[in-house]
């Protein structure tokens, strides 16, 4: 540690989160802040942007109560949090406190939130399937050690429900090795908070997760912070621990909020619809901490959770996830008013590195063949309801009822299941199989000859 | 010229110092961990400075050393199957360096090997008159010849002394007129490697893609776009055309992209076989990864530390094929910058000068005589990443501005799982008639023909299909079912193709033209065997269909193909009977 410095009674400006402070010393940018009350408490802070006499501080906690003669002291140190194997099974706040009444987490090491980019040359492809007992994600969108797969939902649809029932059902398969969950959720109500509590000691989910909660009343610049955090605590574990770790963050909308507001604060020049011209570069550094590394054990995957506001696929924040992220699974409205859970619009999500996961050697050798013709199948049967509603169903070629058919079936079969439904990856193709008999042979032109005497069971 | 001074101001990226006196892209050290960066605007005795590395805990009052060199590049032996960040530094050797998986600060590594000795043939001998761009010999690179040329501003002279052996790049091999050159050439980023003359494009570029060779192709020297929201298959696409293209070399810019996406590339070029040399791919290629997540002015520095070098092979004389994936991101990176710099934002905030910098780019890519004589070129493909598919952004509005191809990719196709991506209809290439006479004479005299009849199918076809939303297929002649059942040919047999399978994912031009051509007589066919009075149905149902479909993945696809023909004339002739 740095030498701490002596402490300023200079404070310029207040103004939203930021201080502004005249210095004698030179102050490291980003260097850790604590700043004393004339009540005594204790407020920390960040430096933004350091001048020979002139310091910004972002500080965390909001600038309510600092005055003018509050006591600023600068650290010599940037961020660091403790790290350790114990804090699985844990609740922390979004500062990484304690919120189960536990003690503090003893640390193992310290290490710095922001963390480095991983070397590209360093990294190994994602390879491996994980199952997360969700038909539409492992059948169709299949996620993979080391992927990103964010979750495009809006308000009123069930996302939390999902990422709940995510975390509890993810597993790595066959092999015996350590998997856990680090679910962060971000500025997330009170009664969410309860609700998310409350499960993960349910269904004893909570033994291989750590779980960061920051609520929406916590300061945004805290927000900013707490998904780093919660990334640090995943890359200790996965890199150092070799464990096989899920990491969840809900809602990264809530994150992007408080990304605008502190550049507002900041009197940057926005970006687009205001958000801050550097969202882009903010986002990866949270979403490409996923991966795996060559010569290393574990894995970090990333199943990061954003309302669309106003389920507007091109506003700025699903479309700058979309560019980062390794695809998308889209929940949809239409699906979850026909009371259909989970709502995955299956036609407009799709998971990139699907081909590394699947085919006999992860998961089964009809997989890409029967996840292609339920797309293909499914679409066109979509595509058949529009035109019923024009010219009705008696117009129909025989095959194009069928198809029309299938499409009611396959979001009744594949992707409706229930909240605490687990279900294999064998079950869900099987159960692709039992409604893909319904169709005709001929129409399954995806599915090759030798796969479908294997599989096809015609009564 | 004062070349210490100090830290007045650190905000993020940018950097502010006093008491060097500079010239504009300088290259400066910044900080005790003396981490690098870019002089980017001057302000009286106020230097700012974009820094390619985080400046967490960076202060003022910290000295900055003023190399007072612009962003340049290492030239050399040793370029083919490096990979590199945006600032030409090796990541292998980085990775070395910071002990692990994670980019440290401060580290430096050569961009081209210091040690590695490579065996010099000259090529010019004593008294010879040599001038800028004249090559003095070779040096064997795997697979390629690697031309050892004068620097682009070296003088005219004779030559005095001419080395052969084994030599580093740094020892001097030449001597021209009292100068000594080593193997090595430095040229900065940002300047453009002169050219002797300009050509007319009138070459292809061969992809092995069929809907670009026949549909839209580009021309070797030109530039074309794709643009694409996320997950439309850009990057498959952009991969393909690295692997298969007949470009000797490929310069691959991974900028502001995934880093698995990038591990991909990575761990897949060693991996690919060269069609041609049956070696491994990266044997021709550099990359340069700079992803997301790295430093946002070394993102903005790589578009031209991989134009630089694609330059520099074109000066040797090969077709360069340059990938830059993608310049939204760069175009991002200069957003991000300028904001920071608190310049006034122009279009959505983007900065003013974003059309001039798109354009100065695009203008690198030509074809032409290079210093030394020979033929080079370089092709750019850029692909463009438009917020939410909106192609009205400006990042995308300015690129068409300048390229003249655009290879459409559309989501709705991806949903159907047609691949590649690239829509038929609104796609487009203006280098037809540029290109039309090239096809003549190397693939058949009626290839042109072929093509514009196939455009006519699937444009009769989108037409056709408004109606058939209306009022179903079965109202529509026969005639025209006919039409729709020739474009669905086209589409499913021809324009979708298999990029990860053996046979299906190079398709060579004569190929192309033997499998246009049997749609084309599928075509005449059917509307003979419809005259004479046979059912739509039968004729659409012929098993060949299905054969001419399974022959795409057939090793012995020629055979087939020829087969499929035999096939098609029976079984439709049997109809008519």
């Amino acid at each position: 540690m740095a030498t701490v410095s002596k402490e300023y009674k200079t404070i310029e400006n207040i103004q939203g989160p930021l201080v502004f402070v005249k210095t004698e010393e030179p102050v490291g940018y980003k260097e850790l802040v604590t700043v004393r009350l004339s009540d005594g408490s204790i407020k920390n802070g960040e430096v933004l942007d350091s001048a020979n006499g002139m310091v910004v501080i972002q500080i965390f906690e909001g600038t309510s109560g600092i005055d003018r003669s509050a006591s600023v002291k600068f650290l010599g140190d940037t961020m660091k949090m403790p790290v350790s194997k114990d804090m699985l099974g844990r609740v922390l706040s979004g500062s990484a406190k304690p919120l189960d009444g536990g003690a503090e987490i003893v640390p193992e090491d310290m290490r710095d939130i922001a963390g480095a980019a991983i070397n590209p040359w360093a990294r190994a492809s994602p390879n491996a399937f994980i199952q997360t007992g969700i038909s539409t994600i492992d059948g169709m969108n299949t996620l993979v050690r080391g992927q990103k797969l964010p979750i495009f939902s809006a308000s009123g649809l069930p996302h939390n429900d999902l990422a709940l029932q995510i975390a509890r059902q993810a597993k790595v398969r066959g092999e015996n090795e350590q998997f856990a969950v680090v679910f962060i959720a971000l500025g997330i109500t009170n009664e969410e908070k309860q609700k998310f509590m409350r499960e993960f000691e349910r269904t004893g989910a909570l033994k291989n997760a750590v779980v960061f909660l920051n609520l929406a009343d916590d300061p945004a610049v805290e927000r900013i912070a707490t998904p780093r955090l919660g990334l640090t605590t995943a890359e200790y574990m996965a890199f150092d621990l070799g464990m096989q770790v899920l990491v969840i963050m809900t809602d990264i909308t809530n994150y992007c909020e408080a990304l605008r507001q502190v550049g507002a604060a900041r009197e940057e020049v926005p970006g687009r619809r205001g958000y801050p011209g550097y969202m882009y570069t903010d986002l990866a550094q949270l979403y490409e901490r996923a991966g795996r590394i060559k010569g290393k054990e574990g894995s970090i995957t990333q199943i990061p959770i954003l309302t669309m506001p106003g389920s507007d696929i091109t506003h700025p924040i699903p479309d700058l996830s979309g560019y980062i992220t390794e695809g998308q699974i889209v929940l949809s409205m239409d699906l979850h008013r026909n009371g259909i859970y989970p709502p995955v619009n299956v036609s407009s999500s799709l998971s990139r590195l699907m081909s590394n996961g699947i085919g006999p050697d992860h998961t089964r050798d009809d997989h890409k063949n029967v996840s292609d013709q339920l797309y293909a199948s499914y679409a066109e049967g979509k595509d058949l309801r529009g035109l019923v509603a024009i010219v009705g169903k008696d117009s129909l070629s025989a095959k194009d009822r069928k198809l029309l058919d299938f499409a009611d079936l396959f979001e009744d079969r594949i992707v409706r299941q229930g909240i605490d439904e687990d279900r294999s990856i064998e079950t869900t193709l099987d159960i692709a199989w039992e409604i893909l008999k319904e169709l005709d042979v001929d129409q399954l032109t995806r599915i090759s000859k030798k796969l479908i005497q294997k599989y096809l069971k015609k009564e | 010229m004062s070349t210490e001074g100090v830290i007045y101001r650190v905000a993020g990226p940018v950097v502010t110092a006093v008491g060097i006196s500079p010239r504009m892209y300088d290259v400066v050290h910044v900080g005790n961990e003396r981490l690098m960066g870019e002089v980017i605007k001057i302000v009286g005795d106020k230097s700012i400075i974009q820094v390619y590395e985080d400046t967490t805990g960076v202060k003022p009052g910290e000295p900055v050393t003023n190399t007072g060199l612009p962003l340049a590049v290492e030239l050399g032996p040793g370029l083919l199957t490096s990979v590199y960040d945006g600032i030409q530094r090796p990541l292998p050797i980085l990775m070395e360096m910071c002990n692990g998986p994670f980019i440290g600060r401060g580290k430096t590594a050569p961009g081209i090997s210091r040690e590695t000795k490579w065996d010099f043939k000259p090529a010019v001998a004593v008294g010879d008159e040599v001038s800028a761009g004249s090559v003095v010999g070779t040096v064997q690179e795997g697979p390629m010849v690697h031309k050892i040329m004068l620097p682009p501003n070296a003088k005219k002279g004779k030559v005095e002394e001419i080395k052969e052996g084994s030599f580093t790049v740094e020892e001097p091999i030449v001597k021209v007129d009292g100068v000594e050159y080593p193997m090595m050439q430095k040229w900065p980023v940002r300047q453009p490697r002169p050219v002797a003359e300009k050509y007319n494009p009138d070459v292809p570029l061969v992809t092995g893609l069929r809907v670009l060779d026949t549909m839209f192709p580009l021309a070797k020297g030109g530039a074309a776009a794709i643009p694409g929201a996320f997950g439309t298959g850009k990057t498959v696409t952009q991969q393909s055309l690295a692997k298969y293209s007949d470009a000797d070399i490929v310069v691959y810019i991974g900028c502001g992209e995934r880093g698995n996406e990038m591990t991909e590339v990575l761990t897949e070029f060693p991996e690919l076989k060269d069609p041609r040399t049956g070696d491994s791919l990266m044997k021709r290629t550099v990359l340069i990864a700079n992803t997301s997540n790295m430093p946002v002015a070394a993102r903005e520095a790589s578009v031209y530390t991989g134009m630089t070098i694609a330059e520099y092979f074109r000066d040797m004389g090969y077709n360069v094929a340059l990938m830059a994936d993608s310049t939204s991101r760069w175009a991002e990176a200069m957003r991000e910058i300028s904001s920071r710099l608190e310049e006034m934002p122009g279009e959505e905030g983007y900065p003013a000068y974003l059309s001039g910098r798109l354009a100065e780019f695009y203008e690198r890519a030509c074809r032409g005589k290079s210093l030394c004589g020979d033929d080079g070129s370089i092709s750019v493909i850029g692909a463009v990443s438009p917020p939410g598919g909106d192609l009205s952004e400006p990042v995308t509005q300015n690129t068409l501005r300048i390229v003249r191809v655009f290879w459409a990719l559309d989501t709705k196709l991806r949903e159907r799982r047609h691949f590649p991506t690239i829509n038929w209809l609104t796609s487009y290439t203006m280098y037809d008639a540029q290109l039309s006479d090239w096809f003549k004479a190397n693939v058949a005299e009626d290839f042109p023909d072929l093509k514009v009849w196939a455009m006519k199918v699937l444009q009769k076809e989108a037409e056709l299909q408004e109606v058939v939303q209306m009022v179903g297929s079965d109202s529509l002649p026969d005639e025209q079912k006919i039409i729709l059942e020739v474009a669905k040919m086209i589409r499913e047999i021809y324009l979708q193709q298999n990029a990860y399978d053996e046979v299906d994912c190079y398709c060579p031009l004569k190929r192309q033209y033997t499998m246009l051509k049997l749609i084309k007589k599928y075509s005449d066919l059917a509307d003979k065997a419809l005259k004479s009075g046979v059912a739509v149905d039968k004729i659409a149902y012929i098993p060949a269909r299905e054969r001419f479909q399974q022959a795409k993945q057939d090793p012995q696809i020629d055979a087939e193909l020829a087969a499929v023909e035999k096939d098609m004339e029976e079984q439709i002739s049997k109809l008519e009977a």
